[in-house]
């Protein structure tokens, strides 16, 4: 079917249009079976997440081959839609597909009977949503993309709002609808100016355009702009923690898992290949707003009290990190000192990855403890991992990968972006060398701080004892929830363990976007160690890190048993000799939360309301809030709100008043006419 | 990989596995005689250790697998990390596993699975304990890793055996980086090995106590190799400490002999370390739990004024 409208045989592209094709099918399919639950979960679904692992394979494979182009005959006439498929796409591509898969395949055991939205529409969105995600990045002009973008938003808006009879889930989903337009807004200018006068708006023409530094610079800030407000990036994130919490779970996994990627991978199209000269204050601006981002993200995500929220908030620090990351490979490639960029990019886009994977799962997790229990907050919850083993296990892979330890794999791009800023001190800027110590401790802080978040959702979530009686009841996942999650554990694993050949995947790319590569060096000395400069510079190997973990911890018990014995005795906790403990004793998500509060205090907007002495039931209530709101969003709103008052003086419902209107624009055309 | 850097290896993790109840026992009795009270034997904590193994350990009702392995986990990483620290050779087949970045997340990994242990009793104590501890680390963590960072500017590498051979090498200048990143390694040290400004480890029952009451709950074998590993970190951060701030007397021959000779070396340094944490302990008192984010929020500026020097005056 497709053979005949693309333009050459192209074997890799026309695959991936396939796939993206049956994901449109088997969504025409949900339409066909709208209502039969069953059918719609256990037979499409799962078919669209084998889909998914064949765009990762394919996207993988074609990391390595030449770029390939095809048109695509749709849309306006004279306006077709241009796909290319290059090292970057095929690299997002696999991000896309690897995720996908196992959020697919845990959807089939997740939605319900009776949760909003009819099942065989939620699947036609669903997988519409993963076919826009697709074309965005296979995109090679602006007006396809465009287009691809709104369908992307369009239909997670749908996702979002599928619990629609909730109003507060409506107000998230249109907070969310609200300012991924003004990011498309941005987007579409940035394309405007990129496309200088010549009326193009093919990535081709974009890329021979030579535009002059000042342009450079406005597409720079609307890119930035555009892509950050999909992104989530401060101070345009504040749809994230409203529209995360409320869309479900699988999609939550694949919004945060994916969908900011693409924004991500936006930023790199436009930054490293449609523009061809990087100013280095731009590095400092990306440098700035992702530091800001991060330490923000994750600050708030240790004060959180909701789960999804929680996690949503950690998204915003992840992408701060992937933001400051692609800073640092700006300031490096202005410099001319590319192999340093690649070193940078190399970091981003493990980080992409990393992070594609260990959200999902967490985001996924957190759908099974919700449909298990009922419970978003974690304040209801604890003790799950008794009851609900198959997912307190692959949720404590994902947490340790989101805490960045090794030898998971939040932890190499830490590595990688740490020893891109211990190379610094080699740039020609004084000023910027001052800055890059205080960034680097501001890089592990937010690591050290994650961890730190990390810890509290799972502990408060799985461990300790269950603070509501009917947690005890709660059901472990199910069947398609655990080959959905068991996935995704072994990408976490994967991609912890095995550094060498996944930079070797990143290296084309980074080749695309700043002519070098680390993969000739840190494959140079053997599969196993990771060393991107030289042995005597840095290096690690994660494989034998847990090796002598391993053997040490086998030593230790085996020796125990072996001299001594393992007799073990069970009993009521000690704690101290009190008697009198229950459930509600345990550290709280509020409590754990509190010294974070407490040294932060000035990042957040903190009311509390404290009981007098004389009070018959005292209540002592504390709400943090985000200053943004404040200082931000809401003078905007009110200004708007304001002129739309004065606009509507002019509204008088009088047809008379109207005519007159016409009237008058007429005689006012017709004197700028005749001057 | 050759058969002396294995004995090398071998002989490093073994000295550390022997001599670092002695560490501790030797630090209480500095601290006794300092305070002039009667020390128990420095041998202790030795005696400690083998009757714990003997005795049987007692689980709580509610704990999952995590709690029973979290000692080994713990055991493992600090022994992994014993290991990975040239104290008496630079040439360790085990070293490229994990740079400075990778030893400070290998301190983390044995952090979060101590809180999720001490969560996972669902005690008041042990999630207290645990808050307090992810606490200390979030501020501790980066101070460490800031230290480190001045010595790999200095040596241009985050390999520890670069690191230190690089600086046993120089000529005797004095860096000032050096002297910021030493003031903040020692503040981070006290901190994370539970000493006293910080922590008190010979206190129990307390509301400020951390260490104490993460291990709360432990008992038996369980509580042994807790307590071992404590002593196991104890250990591995003062060699980090000497290598770096000291780095001399480590061999560079190839030969036996010269491995054998480094031992007793290692041993005064850490005798001289350990009388002067004693002494630390002795002049300063235990400080509020909400003074300690200040304490170690100093540490990690101290250590970012040390890159930052280094940087300016390129020494």
């Amino acid at each position: 079917m497709m053979g005949g409208i693309i333009d050459g045989a192209q074997a890799h592209l026309e695959i991936i249009l396939l796939v993206v094709a049956s994901w449109l099918v088997l969504g025409a399919a949900g339409i066909v079976v709208m209502k039969r639950l069953a059918f719609v979960s256990k037979v499409l679904f799962p078919i669209g997440g084998v889909a998914g692992v064949a765009l990762m394979v394919v996207a993988a494979s074609s990391l390595f081959a030449q770029s390939q182009v095809a048109i695509l005959p749709v849309g306006l006439p004279g306006l077709a839609f241009h796909l290319r498929l290059d090292a970057l796409s095929a690299f997002f591509l696999t991000v896309i597909g690897g995720a996908a898969a196992g959020v697919s395949w845990f959807a089939a055991g997740y939605f319900r009977k009776g949760e909003g939205t009819p099942p065989g529409l939620l699947c036609l969105q669903y997988h519409l949503f993963l076919a826009s995600m697709v074309l965005v990045v296979l995109a090679d002009d602006a007006y396809a993309f465009m287009v691809m973008w709104e369908t992307m938003a369009l239909s997670s808006f749908f996702l979002v709002t599928t619990n629609h009879r909730i109003a507060e889930i409506r107000r998230a989903g249109y907070l969310y609808l609200l300012i991924a337009h003004i990011g498309a807004l941005a987007i579409l200018m940035c394309f405007g100016v990129l496309q200088a006068n010549t009326g193009d708006y093919t990535f081709a023409n974009m890329r021979v355009q030579e535009v002059s530094p000042f342009w450079a610079a406005i597409a720079f800030g609307l890119a930035v702009v555009g892509f950050g407000a999909k992104a989530g990036m401060v101070p345009l994130h504040v749809w994230l923690p409203e529209a995360h919490p409320a869309a479900p779970s699988p999609v939550s996994a694949l919004m945060s898992g994916v969908m900011l990627k693409t924004a991500i991978y936006g930023m790199l199209r436009v930054m490293f290949d449609l523009l061809h000269v990087q100013a280095w204050w731009w590095g400092v601006v990306l440098l700035t707003l992702g530091i800001v981002s991060a330490l923000f993200g994750v600050v708030f995500s240790a004060v959180q009290t909701d789960m999804k929220r929680l996690l949503a908030y950690s998204s915003i620090e992840n992408i701060g990190l992937l933001i400051t990351g692609m800073g640092l490979a700006i300031l490096f490639k202005a410099y001319g000192m590319s192999s340093l960029s690649a070193l940078a990019l190399t970091a981003v886009l493990y980080h992409v990855l990393s992070h594609a994977f260990f959200k999902s799962l967490l985001f996924v997790a957190t759908g099974s403890v919700l449909h298990a229990t009922g419970e978003r907050n974690l304040g209801r919850l604890g003790g799950l991992i008794r009851c609900m083993p198959w997912v307190a296990w692959p949720a404590l892979v994902g947490i340790l990968a989101g805490a960045g330890l090794p030898p998971l794999g939040g932890f190499v791009p830490e590595w990688l972006l740490l020893q891109g800023f211990l190379f610094t001190p080699g740039l020609p800027n004084p000023f910027l060398n001052m800055l890059i110590p205080v960034l680097a401790a501001s890089i592990v802080l937010i690591a050290a701080l994650a961890a730190y978040v990390m810890v509290k959702f799972f502990g408060v979530i799985f461990l300790g004892r269950p603070r509501e009686e009917k947690l005890a009841q709660a059901q472990d996942a199910h069947m398609f929830e655990r080959i959905g999650m068991g996935w995704l554990v072994v990408g976490c694993v994967m991609l912890g363990l095995l550094p060498a050949h996944i930079i070797q995947l990143i290296d084309p790319v980074t080749h695309q976007l700043v002519g070098q590569g680390l993969g000739a060096s840190a494959n140079s000395v053997s599969w196993w160690l990771l060393a991107p400069m030289s042995v005597a510079r840095a290096s690690y190997s994660p494989l034998l890190f847990l090796l002598g973990v391993a053997a040490c911890f086998g030593f230790a018990f085996v020796l125990v048993r072996r001299l001594y014995h393992g007799r073990v005795r069970r009993a009521a906790p000690w704690d101290c000799g009190f008697p009198w403990r229950n459930a509600r004793m345990q550290d709280t998500a509020e409590g754990f939360g509190q010294p974070i509060r407490q040294i932060f205090e000035p990042f957040f907007r903190i009311r509390r309301q404290l009981p007098t002495p004389f009070d018959e039931r005292p209540r002592y209530r504390v709400t943090a809030d985000d200053h943004f709101w404040h200082w931000l969003y809401l003078p905007v709103a009110y200004a708007v709100e304001r002129v739309a008052r004065l606009v509507g003086l002019l509204q008088q419902g009088r047809i008379a008043t109207y005519l007159l209107y016409s009237f008058v624009t007429l005689i006012v055309m017709l004197a700028l006419v005749s001057v | 990989m050759s058969a002396y850097g294995i004995a090398s290896q071998l002989l490093e993790v073994v000295i550390a596995l022997l001599a670092a109840p002695l560490l501790s026992g030797w630090v209480n009795q500095c601290r006794a005689w300092l305070q002039n009270k009667t020390a128990p034997s420095v041998w202790q904590l030795y005696r400690m250790l083998r009757k714990l193994f003997h005795k049987e350990s007692v689980v709580a009702l509610n704990a999952s697998p995590i709690f029973r392995a979290t000692p080994y986990i713990v055991f493992g990483c600090m022994t992994l990390a014993s290991a990975i620290i040239p104290t008496l050779s630079t040439e360790l087949p085990l070293a490229p596993a994990a740079d400075a970045i990778a030893l400070v997340g290998l301190f983390a990994i044995a952090r979060v699975f101590i809180s999720l242990a001490a969560m996972d009793t669902g005690t008041a104590f042990g999630t207290f304990g645990a808050r307090r501890e992810m606490l200390m680390g979030f501020l501790a963590e980066p101070a460490l890793l800031m230290t480190l960072f001045t010595a790999s500017l200095i040596t241009q590498s985050t390999s520890l055996t670069t690191i230190i051979n690089t600086l046993a090498h120089r000529d005797l200048t004095i860096y000032p980086s050096l002297a910021f990143a030493g003031i903040a390694f020692v503040m981070v040290s006290l901190a994370e090995n539970a000493r006293i400004p910080v922590d008190n480890p010979s206190t129990h029952l307390e509301l400020t106590m951390i260490h104490e009451a993460l291990i709360l709950e432990y008992s038996g074998r369980h509580l042994a190799l807790m307590e071992w590993a404590a002593s196991l970190k104890l250990f591995a951060y003062s060699c980090i400490g000497l290598a770096i701030f000291f780095p001399w007397g480590l061999t560079e021959m190839h030969s036996p002999v010269a491995l054998l000779l480094a031992v007793p070396t290692l041993l005064l340094k850490l005798a001289a370390g350990g009388a002067a944490l004693a002494l630390i302990e002795t002049f300063s008192a235990k400080m509020r739990i909400f003074r300690v984010p200040e304490f170690l929020a100093t540490a990690f500026l101290l250590g970012v004024i040390g890159m930052l020097v280094f940087l300016l005056l390129g020494s």
